[in-house]
């Protein structure tokens, strides 16, 4: 890397300037060659997969669009729906019970409790996973410990389905609200309240017609990056209730690895647009909300 | 404000109790065994367990690998934004978000095909080997390609952040004018005022690689998080044992490294 800034530097000096410049692109160009290739690579390989077929007896492949037929029918179909209803369900859950912590977080006078919920929750916003999931079967699994000293199997509670993935999903999407929640309620500044309180508004009414409408692109937006965290999660899924829920990745899982139905690669593939579909969307949707909630809260 | 106080702290209590509940309980689970009572049994158990060993070292076997590799492409390269290239700030910047778009399960399925073409297209050609070495199973490396894509995203922030926090262009030109060559500027000069961010990127790739899952079991190898899931049926206290440990040491680190860089963080943005 160093060498490769040396010479061109050399190449590129002009001998009447003392001052050289460095050609900045060229120490991009390791990481673009390698996303090409690491991640570039895959990618295509998925688009042009999603969209061919093989035919079995003759090797050929050609284009088709049934897998992306497919990939939107019968079982898949529940799947993706599954996990929309999952993910929409967690995501609205956790951005509702996650303000309220953020705010009491915020507003907390002491400095090393919100650095430490803040830094807890940036922890448990992306390393669950298989761990993750084990905790919550020791806890509330069939011989967990809440279970049986509570006895909730008897009052109707089960871990492996879909309301318990609600619960466990929320361990990490509530971190994740207060994450991005935190600095939009920073932003509202102590002034709006008082002119409120001035004009003769409790809080309630403060709450009401002031800061909700200021926050709610951000919340808008939080609801939407939390809703593409629960739609893109496999491992705690997959430790947790194997395949007793339908989820579009426990799908894309068996489909790749041939434990439903051999052949199935190429649905796998076009499951797997959907979701970069799904998740491009999210984006799509997120980016401009961040950037209006910026706006009043600069 | 002090009207508030309760509320508050019944916020707090009650996220308190949702989030240290579950950690609590399984610690329980591993240590109070139906029919032998108390035990630390599981806890003894994890260090001759078959397999753990040799599956946590292929995972910091990875993750060195990947810090290393996601590093030495991430720092040149957003150096050189700083300095000379900030019109390509935005193509990086996205290039470091895609991987927020593809979820790994839909990442490892485009990767699994990439390795199909290998015996069905390649099988006469000196590539097959590559595809074939990238594979090994002691120690793949497609799995550090995959994870240096995935560490994009945190390392791109953790360095950005970083960068903010220091004038690169000024530390280089004085660097430069006191006769250092560009290589001593960048690693004698540059590189110690990153020292936190440094760390920071490091410690998120460790963790991310440590957790990681959906790849490595898409792709069929045995990395630590997949030797939990796979003893999980056999050995339950013992899984839920290493997994309540992991779980610990890894925000034990995070929660280290955010007290150190926290503080540089606060002042950074106040200043």
């Amino acid at each position: 890397m160093t060498t490769a800034l040396t010479r061109a530097d050399v190449a590129t000096a002009a001998p009447t300037r003392r001052r050289r410049r460095v050609p900045g692109w060229l120490a991009v160009v390791p990481l673009l060659l390698f996303t090409a290739l690491a991640f570039g690579l895959p990618a295509l390989a998925m688009l042009n997969g999603a969209f061919t077929a093989k035919d079995p007896a003759s090797g050929a492949t050609s284009y088709t669009t049934a897998n992306m037929t497919a990939s939107v029918q019968g079982a898949y179909v529940t799947a993706l729906l599954g996990s929309v209803k999952l993910s929409a369900l967690a995501a609205a859950l956790a951005t509702v019970l996650g303000l309220p912590l953020a705010q009491a977080v915020v507003t907390s006078r002491s400095a090393a409790l919100r650095e430490a919920v803040l830094t807890a929750s940036g922890v448990l916003a992306n390393f669950g996973g298989v761990p993750l999931a084990f905790a919550f079967v020791a806890t509330l699994g069939n011989a967990g410990v809440l279970t049986t000293h509570l006895g909730l199997t008897d009052a109707g509670w089960d871990l492996y389905s879909f309301w318990g993935l609600v619960v466990v999903y929320l361990y990490f999407l509530i971190p994740m609200m207060v994450l991005t929640a935190a600095p939009a309620l920073e932003g509202l500044r102590s002034q709006w309240r008082e002119a409120a309180h001035n004009n003769g508004a409790n809080t309630f009414q403060f709450w009401r017609h002031v800061a909700l409408p200021v926050l709610t692109p951000t919340l808008l937006g939080s609801f939407v990056l939390l809703f593409g965290s629960a739609f893109a999660a496999y491992a705690t899924a997959r430790a947790m209730v194997g395949a007793a829920v339908p989820l579009v990745t426990l799908q894309i899982a068996d489909a790749l690895s041939g434990n439903v139905l051999i052949g199935q690669e190429h649905v796998a593939l076009a499951l797997s647009l959907d979701m970069v579909l799904v998740a491009a969307v999210v984006m799509a949707v997120y980016l401009p909300l961040q950037r209006r909630s910026a706006r009043w809260l600069a | 404000m002090a009207r508030l106080n309760p509320w508050r702290w019944g916020v707090l209590g009650l996220a308190g109790l949702y989030f240290l509940i579950p950690l609590a309980a399984s610690v329980i689970f591993t240590v109070n065994v139906p029919g032998q009572g108390v035990t630390f049994d599981a806890y003894t158990e994890i260090l001759s367990a078959d397999g753990f060993l040799p599956s946590l070292r292929l995972s910091l076997e990875l993750a060195v690998a990947t810090i290393v590799i996601v590093l030495l492409l991430m720092v040149p390269a957003m150096v050189a934004l700083r300095l000379g290239a900030p019109r390509l700030r935005p193509v990086v910047e996205v290039v470091c978000s895609l991987p927020l778009v593809v979820p790994p399960i839909a990442y490892v399925a485009g990767i699994a095909t990439v390795l199909k073409w290998g015996p069905d297209y390649l099988s006469r050609t000196p590539l097959f080997m590559t595809f074939e070495a990238v594979q090994n199973p002691s120690f793949p490396f497609v799995l550090v390609l995959a994870y240096v894509v995935m560490a994009l995203p945190f390392v791109y922030r953790a360095l950005d952040a970083g960068l903010r926090a220091v004038d690169v262009r000024t530390l280089v030109e004085a660097a430069r004018s006191c006769g250092a060559a560009w290589p001593q500027a960048l690693v004698r000069v540059v590189l110690p005022n990153l020292r936190g961010a440094l760390l920071n990127a490091s410690f998120l790739t460790l963790a991310l690689v440590l957790g990681e899952f959906t790849v490595a079991q898409l792709l069929g190898f045995r990395p630590f998080a997949v030797w939990i899931y796979s003893i999980s049926g056999s050995q339950a206290q013992l899984s839920v044992a290493v997994s309540v440990l992991s779980l610990l040491v890894t925000w034990a680190l995070l929660l280290a490294l955010a007290g150190l860089g926290g503080r540089g963080r606060t002042t950074a943005t106040r200043g």
